[in-house]
């Protein structure tokens, strides 16, 4: 089955993030497909390599690259990004910003969507 | 060979109230730009979503940008299934005349609930 992820929320202040990502694994152990993962409102804060938490804890944003360094697809809409400050200096490895038209291809492309937000 | 078009049903459940958070405007930013891929496009206003077409709305108090003006141009982006909780607008004590006049159809979770197991995809703000 071919799956499409959006994620609504920021890292840390949230477990949707972290709950996708584990998803998204659970997905892949499966044999399913991951077509994209998309990354709206204050879920572009996924998307910036300046977040440095304790180092006893999980690196959110390197966790993301190295699932986009294996070929998935991570979008990062531009108008949400823009309001919160990211942008492409910024942004980490293996992702991209883009329209929500991606998100839109997505959803038409899955077989099913799977919304992780609060 | 041209891709073949898929055309699904979307809709966007709108359920936080219009200002607190961006979810509401966000969400309706995705309606817009969905039209323009010609699919079949509905909104569900539940719970505290059904603020967001109160009429009268001013946010000049709290000094942000209102988009309330965005639902009465839904119309013209072929956004036309606009359905809206019953039981959420009187848990609220709203009633149809303290909602902007577009068109929208008011009917219960239930009629709700069974349109929303037809859909194929399910957008939550």
């Amino acid at each position: 089955m071919k799956f499409a992820i959006l994620i609504q929320d920021g890292p840390y202040n949230h477990q949707a993030s972290d709950s996708a990502y584990n998803f998204i694994q659970a997905v892949l152990k499966k044999g399913h497909e991951i077509i994209g993962v998309f990354f709206y409102n204050d879920g572009v804060i996924n998307g910036t390599k300046l977040m440095d938490p304790p180092t006893d804890d999980r690196h959110i944003g390197k966790k993301w690259s190295a699932l986009g360094s294996t070929g998935i697809d991570l979008v990062i809409c531009i108008a949400a990004a823009k309001r919160r400050g990211i942008t492409d200096e910024v942004l980490i490895p293996n992702a991209r910003i883009s329209g929500l038209g991606q998100l839109v291809e997505m959803a038409v492309k899955a077989d099913r969507l799977v919304t992780f937000g609060s | 060979m041209e891709d073949e078009i898929i055309q699904k049903k979307m809709m966007f459940i709108m359920r936080r109230a219009p200002h607190g958070s961006i979810y509401s405007y966000e969400g309706l930013e995705v309606v817009l730009i969905t039209a323009a891929y010609d699919q079949d496009i509905s909104m569900t206003f539940i719970d505290d979503g059904v603020f967001a077409l109160k009429k009268d709305q001013n946010t000049d108090g709290i000094g942000i940008k209102g988009f309330m003006k965005t639902y009465f141009a839904l119309d013209d982006y072929d956004v036309q299934k606009l359905y809206v909780s019953e039981e959420s607008l009187s848990d609220r004590g709203l009633k149809r005349d303290d909602l902007i006049d577009i068109n929208i159809q008011i009917m219960s979770q239930k009629e709700i609930t069974n349109i929303m197991n037809e859909q194929d995809v399910l957008f939550p703000f």
